[in-house]
């Protein structure tokens, strides 16, 4: 009967003795992190989408506190985000205007001319190689979602052959822009409530065979515009000055291709 | 000398943890899908394991044998093991920081690898003595490095593969480290005596 104590007793002075080296260990080599960095992370979306450029929202949150990031720094915090950093932070700062992502081809599929069937890995890039994409348009949307496996927020899906983006979910972290071999997605602002959405900066009648909805420069919606917003960039492609847009809506109707979009 | 490096050698690659002994799946498959984090889990295991090797073969030889407690070697190890990554962990916090954010999650997740328990028990059972426990505890974790940055390097291939339906996800996944498994075995053929 005796003999079982030992082993107890071993086991007991074993167990105490790790949990007093773990006790003393975690006050003796304990690090000193400031409380900011966790109070930032809160306010963080904590989507580790990588928009800032940091790995991730602590580390973003920890080059906020250490002072070499600005507080606006989250690109995708949405309202209010900045300015709670900010108070954090014991500085003033403001969030910028809200923006979302937006692909601008409208060539879906009975649209835009296909060269050749592509039957590979689904990834935008493999399909750029091979003589940038199966459709005629250098600018057209190559369709196989390389920025929806891209977004953190899951703003981003495939319509139609073309990626599309959801307003409400995007959040403006710009990966999607980045990621895109065609670099046709860009950051618009949300309350812009007309955009072309078509960027081939082809001649008109080139872009008349290789797609059914692409810009033909064909000066129509600049002609009409009542606010003098639209030029056309190039002699071929029409933009909307979001800043000067009144929002009439004549350039939507007027536009023979009809891709001058409104938000969906 | 010549005994050493047979029994390193034999460690790495014929009698290697991960397709002949069969230790420390989990983490294998777990975290194999980029050659990146597979290094960084096979840096921790070996740095891990080669120090759990050192501690368990003294608590075995200076603790448990003169009591007669060999018996309670296992549950002995891996309260010795778990601890002693907590306190590596926070060790390394505060006096290496740049390995412990090289090493990250790897380092408590191995805790209750069973790959650290299995060499500290093989110790044992083998009775090697303290250089060979040693020895053998990071040559174990060199060839479960080695396992998992391979299969890490195959997984990213494996990723544009186009599998039926069914294969998808684990069952190629299995399938796949099976086969690595088959050239493994190959160096079984091996004589080095």
């Amino acid at each position: 009967m005796g003999e079982i104590w030992i082993p107890v007793v071993i086991f007991a002075v074993l167990g105490v003795l790790m949990g007093v080296l773990l006790a003393v260990a975690s006050h003796v080599f304990a690090v000193k992190k400031d409380p900011r960095i966790d109070e930032v992370l809160s306010c963080l979306p904590g989507a580790n989408c990588g928009g800032c450029g940091y790995a991730g929202c602590s580390a973003l949150a920890e080059a906020i506190v250490r002072g070499e990031e600005k507080p606006d720094a989250c690109v995708a915090g949405g309202e209010g985000t900045a300015e709670k950093i900010g108070a954090i932070m014991g500085v003033e700062a403001k969030s910028g205007r809200r923006m979302v992502a937006h692909v601008m081809c409208s060539g879906t599929r009975g649209c835009a001319k296909h060269r050749y069937d592509y039957e590979a890995i689904t990834d935008c890039h493999s399909a750029e190689v091979l003589g940038g994409g199966d459709k005629f348009c250098a600018a057209g949307c190559i369709g196989l979602g390389s920025c929806v496996d891209k977004c953190a927020f899951g703003a981003l899906s495939i319509v139609d052959g073309v990626a599309r983006v959801d307003r409400e979910k995007c959040r403006a972290c710009g990966v999607c822009v980045a990621e895109c071999p065609k670099k046709i997605i860009r950051l618009i602002p949300y309350d812009s409530q007309y955009f072309v959405q078509c960027v081939s900066p082809e001649k008109g009648k080139t872009v008349r065979l290789y797609c059914d909805a692409g810009c033909i420069g064909c000066h129509i919606c600049e002609k009409n515009c009542p606010s003098g917003a639209i030029s056309l960039s190039g002699g071929d492609i029409a933009s909307i000055d979001p800043d000067k847009c009144v929002g009439c809506g004549i350039c939507a109707s007027k536009c023979p291709r009809k891709i001058i979009r409104t938000p969906e | 000398m010549s005994n050493i490096f047979l029994l390193m050698l034999t460690a790495i690659l014929t009698e290697n943890f991960i397709f002949s002994k069969f230790l420390g799946i989990c983490p294998f498959l777990g975290v194999s899908e980029k050659p990146d984090t597979a290094l960084g889990m096979g840096m921790a295991v070996t740095f891990v394991m080669t120090i759990s090797s050192t501690v368990t073969y003294g608590v075995y030889h200076f603790l448990l044998a003169p009591f007669g407690l060999e018996y309670l070697q296992t549950i002995a190890f891996i309260l010795i093991i778990a601890s002693l990554v907590q306190f590596i962990e926070m060790f390394l916090r505060r006096f290496v920081p740049a390995l412990y954010s090289a090493l990250g999650i790897y380092l408590p997740l191995i805790t209750t690898n069973c790959a650290v328990l299995g060499a500290a028990l093989l110790n044992i059972s083998e009775g090697y003595t303290f250089l060979e426990s040693v020895l053998y505890g990071f040559s174990a974790a060199l060839g479960f490095t080695l396992a998992i940055v391979l299969f890490a390097g195959v997984r990213e291939r494996l990723k544009y593969a186009d599998p039926p339906k069914a294969f998808v996800g684990f069952p190629l996944l299995l399938i796949t480290a099976g086969l690595v498994a088959m050239a493994f075995s190959g160096f079984s053929g091996f004589s080095f005596s």
